[in-house]
């Protein structure tokens, strides 16, 4: 044989040093989507600019501002990216360029125009971006830009940051994620049903026959698949299910030590693995039902020339499960103590066949292309490898309009508003806020000697919504005279937390990786706690 | 100008909503007053330690919510890899110390902020230090360092026939990211919860068994410490300890861990995993900084103001699956090594076969202690003895024989007090041993 080169040191460029640390969480591919993307931000408050720089670091494509202020004194005092002498000018250019400043490789430009300038004057602008995010919106501007974007099937991003409170609400009309990266996940190992290769090696191995060294070094599957045929032999062909079962099996792996004369000695680590992997190794093989919820969706049974690659994976991935009556094999093989040779003989084993079943499931998703007369480039073999290695995480949203959020008549919030600890009563003061500012034109409390009819005139407004939404419940005094103290003041600690959150959001749903928000995220900075609402 | 005048700017006046109206949840102490901004621009002096992800976000946010007086402690240089979020560095700033450049960018930014840094590590200062601060703010990437000063500030308690002298305690917030998962928690030394009496949240650092290393490797992580563990100081290829920043170095152990996954066919080698591995890399982004920041900071500013409660008292975020926040409270620890004025009993079953390496072994790997590399020394008959003591190279020939020796050989008795210093704490910990059978044969 001949002796292949030791490959030389690869060179690192700039930019993967300058994006190491990210790159190990959302990979080059995650990485190249994000330097591709365009986001927009409307408004550049301090909420607005703290989203950007979470952004703008990591190195999305190129930004563009909308804001028609001019920086005031009061926006100098919370917002960091403008600068103490740009009192007067373009809120919008100042920001950008302090934005820009943070990363050479990031574009960015500014309209100084309100939002609403823009949308009734430049047809199409908004629908140019990959994300749009917003901060404090009126509802006038607000429901015409989301019922737009929904439309366009643009992603809407809104966010408020006042005194102590957060809020976030995410607008997308489909959104699907391949790698959500789970915390934790059960190994697929198929040991209740090996394909014939990996049959013929697990049965080559008499585990009980092994001499003491071999036996400390023969992996714990092997050993686990050895013990459950015995198991078999001894129960008519069952395999385990119930937990008295499982611990019979456990019990035929554990008495399987060595004894000497002080009695029986210590299991070793790999039959000790053996006994862990009993419990969530050997469950019949199913369809999660997240999954099957998918492949049972419209957009994979009903491919048309528009679907996305994604549903075209799915109904190749679902013509494969009908087969085989499984989801390809993840093929990863997770570390066990073991001698070298068998671990990657094992390993091998399980990486051949995921590979062939992600050929298999790529020639279908092919067909399925061909066939819609679309070009057979649209899904490539890579990325049907990884939607195959993740076809269990799979991942869909299907959001709602925040325009028919505030156009719906009625609104069930009784179960939350009943609840002591939950956060929803946020929902409905802000909505209160909302309204009061569309009527009186400032926000509740902004002026020092109109804090207590504010807090009257909210709290009529907030009743007043309660009851067209037909929900008897009240909201304490207290709340609304708190966001009445608040005036409309943004603290910057406040809106950093919102905008690490919110900025987060966005590079999911650019990176299409991770479960993004559904839909809407309160943050209470008085206790430190926090609520997610589907609304 | 005046601080008076400066704190009736309309630049602040987000702030002095907040702190000049009452409200239904603040403090039961809360007086809304403009002093309370006074206080914060003219007299409150903070401690932020560390300039890195965290530190830069807790400066801005910190000089935003008013604060003038900030000290911040770093000993690290600015490398390319921080510039993903560390976002007061420029490229120019590589290789300049991170607290100068956040010190001089916070306070050119902000006027009349006075951010003064201190290239150092907290172990060049001592309490006369430390007790000039009224909070102190931890953005730490090290788990020892965040022992080390939360040490120090339970040693700078007074107590008073048992009671706890408030004027003494410097509350002290702490968070921590790593990933797209964060924490953050107020610490009231003496009072609530320490980082000690919550040890076991830190999971146990991961170490490959030698053996495995050496003769059965099965993961490239096994290739690479092979190289780093056994090959470097076997060939000493550039004469030097190994450097992690060093790219001659990582190049040399890349190709050497590729040569022996080869050998052992053995997929998965990159270049970035072996940064990793040698580096000990945690991931990092700048969204989970700032988040985690901004939570530290507001408890900064409620802390300080009175004019909210602070949280009680320790929060996980996590954003991979949609954003999820937990707070709870974080119980004190009735027997904490450090906090609790309680003395540590160690319970030995048999000191007769109990060697003093299994004693060193027992501190370093226990949930509760997690020791580096704890020196013991006590006293016998009235004179200081030293039992082991690995820091010193002299001290550690001398000592290296009572290693293999039983704790009875060594004439510790049933009750000895063993003294334990370490790199986790700034002061000297005393525990006493408590030997669980009947009767010991003293030899
Ligand atoms: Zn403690």
């Amino acid at each position: 044989m001949m002796s292949s080169p030791i490959p030389k040191s690869p060179e690192q460029s700039d930019k993967s040093k300058k994006y190491d640390r990210q790159i190990r969480l959302w990979g080059d591919h995650g990485q190249k989507l994000l330097e591709n993307s365009k986001v927009c931000l409307i408004n550049a408050t301090a909420l607005g600019t703290e989203i950007l720089k979470s952004l703008v670091l990591p190195g999305i494509g190129s930004f563009t501002i909308v804001d028609g202020e001019k920086v005031t004194e009061e926006d100098i005092g919370s917002n960091f990216f403008l600068d103490s002498d740009s009192i007067g000018m373009s809120r919008a250019q100042v920001a950008t360029q302090c934005l820009l400043e943070l990363n050479p490789d990031v574009r960015g430009d500014y309209i100084d125009e309100s939002p609403e300038h823009i949308m009734s004057h430049t047809q199409d602008f908004f629908n140019k971006f990959t994300v749009v995010v917003a901060t404090a919106l009126p509802e006038k501007t607000l429901l015409p830009l989301s019922r737009y974007l929904w439309d366009s099937k643009v992603p809407l991003i809104v966010c408020r940051s006042i005194g102590f409170l957060g809020y976030i609400r995410l607008q997308v009309k489909e959104h699907t994620v391949i790698k959500s990266h789970p915390d934790s996940e059960n190994p697929d190992l198929r040991l209740l049903s090996p394909w014939p290769a990996l049959k013929e090696y697990l049965d080559s191995i008499n585990v009980e026959a092994l001499d003491k060294k071999s036996r400390a070094h023969v992996p714990s599957i092997v050993i686990l698949y050895y013990y459950l045929n015995k198991y078999k032999e001894l129960h008519g062909g069952n395999i385990p299910s119930s937990r008295a079962e499982k611990e019979e099996l456990r019990k035929l792996i554990r008495d399987s030590r060595f004894h000497d004369e002080h009695g029986p000695k210590l299991l070793e680590e790999n039959f000790e693995e053996a006994l862990h992997y009993v419990n969530n190794c050997l469950n019949p093989i199913s369809i999660p039902q997240n999954v099957q919820k998918i492949l049972d969706d419209d957009c994979c049974t009903n491919l048309t020339q528009s679907s996305s690659p994604f549903w075209t994976m799915c109904a190749a991935l679902r013509e494969f499960v009908q087969l085989e009556g499984a989801l390809p094999l993840r093929g990863a093989l997770p570390d066990m103590a073991a001698d070298t040779d068998s671990y990657v003989t094992l390993q091998r084993l399980y990486h051949s066949r995921a590979q062939a079943q992600s050929e298999a499931v790529y020639r279908r998703a092919a067909q399925i292309a061909r066939n819609l007369g679309v070009a057979q480039e649209t899904v490539t073999e890579s990325e049907v490898k990884s939607f195959c290695k993740h076809a269990s995480e799979l991942h869909v949203i299907r959001g709602s309009c925040i325009a028919d959020e505030y156009q719906r008549t009625s609104l069930d919030l009784s179960s939350y508003l009943e609840d002591p600890d939950s956060l929803m009563f946020y929902y409905v003061i802000l909505r209160g806020l909302e309204r009061f500012i569309s009527e009186f034109n400032t926000y509740p409390g902004q002026f020092d000697d109109q804090v207590e009819p504010d807090v009257l005139k909210l709290k009529s407004i907030i009743g007043k919504l309660l009851a067209e939404w037909g929900c008897c419940h009240v909201v304490s005094d207290e709340r609304v005279h708190e966001v009445c103290r608040y005036g409309g003041a943004e603290l910057h600690s406040v809106s950093a937390i919102l905008g690490g959150c919110a900025a987060h959001e966005v590079i999911k749903l650019v990176t299409q990786q991770y479960k993004p928000l559904d839909n809407a995220f309160f943050f209470d900075a008085i206790t430190s706690t926090s609520a997610a609402f589907c609304l | 100008m005046s601080e008076f005048q400066e704190s009736n700017q309309k630049r602040w006046s987000h702030l002095r909503k907040v702190l000049e109206r009452p409200g239904p949840f603040s403090h039961p102490e809360f007086e809304p007053s403009s002093e309370i901004l006074d206080f914060i621009m003219s007299s409150c002096k903070l401690l932020v330690i560390g300039a890195g992800g965290l530190g830069c976000e807790l400066l801005k946010d910190l000089a935003l919510l008013g604060f003038k007086n900030i000290h911040v402690i770093d000993m690290d240089t600015i490398d390319l890899s921080n510039l993903n979020r560390q976002f007061l560095f420029r490229h120019k700033d590589i290789g300049s110390s991170k607290a100068e450049i956040a010190a001089s960018f916070i306070n050119k930014k902000i006027p009349g902020c006075q951010v003064i840094p201190h290239f150092s590590k907290i172990q060049d200062f001592d309490e006369n230090f430390y007790r000039q601060f009224h909070i102190i703010v931890c953005g730490l990437d090290s788990i020892v360092a965040r022992r080390w000063i939360n040490g120090m500030l339970v040693s700078m308690l007074n107590y008073d026939d048992g009671v706890l002298d408030q004027q003494s305690v410097i509350p002290m917030v702490d968070g921590g990211t790593e990933g797209f998962k964060g924490n953050a928690r107020v610490i009231l030394p003496g009072m609530s919860a320490c980082v000690e009496c919550t040890l076991d949240l830190y999971p146990p650092q991961v170490n490959y068994p030698l053996c495995t290393i050496a003769n059965t490797p099965r993961l490239p992580e096994h290739c690479i410490e092979y190289v780093k563990l056994i090959l470097w100081p076997q060939e000493n290829p550039f004469n030097v300890p190994l450097d992690g920043d060093d790219t001659q170095h990582i190049a040399w152990i890349y190709e050497k861990s590729m040569e022996r996954s080869l050998q052992f066919n053995i997929p998965g080698i990159t270049y970035r995993l072996v940064q990793g591995v040698v580096k000990h890399i945690i991931p990092a982004v700048a969204s989970t900084n700032a988040v985690i920041a901004g939570i530290c900071a507001t408890e900064v500013f409620k802390i300080a103001t009175s004019c909210c409660v602070p949280m009680n008292n320790y929060m996980v975020f996590n954003d991979v699956d949609g954003i999820y926040t937990y707070t709870y409270e974080a119980e004190k620890k009735e027997d904490c090594l450090v906090c609790s004025q309680t003395p540590q009993i160690l319970e030995i079953k048999d000191p007769n076969k109990m060697k003093l390496r299994q004693l060193l072994e027992l501190l370093a790997e226990s949930a509760a202690y997690q020791m580096k590399t704890p020196g013991l020394t006590t006293v016998i008959d009235g004179r200081n003895k030293t039992l082991y003591m690995a820091t010193i190279k002299s001290i550690e020939e001398r000592t290296r024989d009572n290693l293999n020796k039983s704790l009875v050989e060594l004439g510790l008795r049933d009750g000895q007090d063993i003294l334990v210093a370490d790199v986790t704490s700034p002061t000297t910990l005393i525990i006493k041993l408590k030997y669980v059978i009947d009767d010991v044969e003293m030899k």
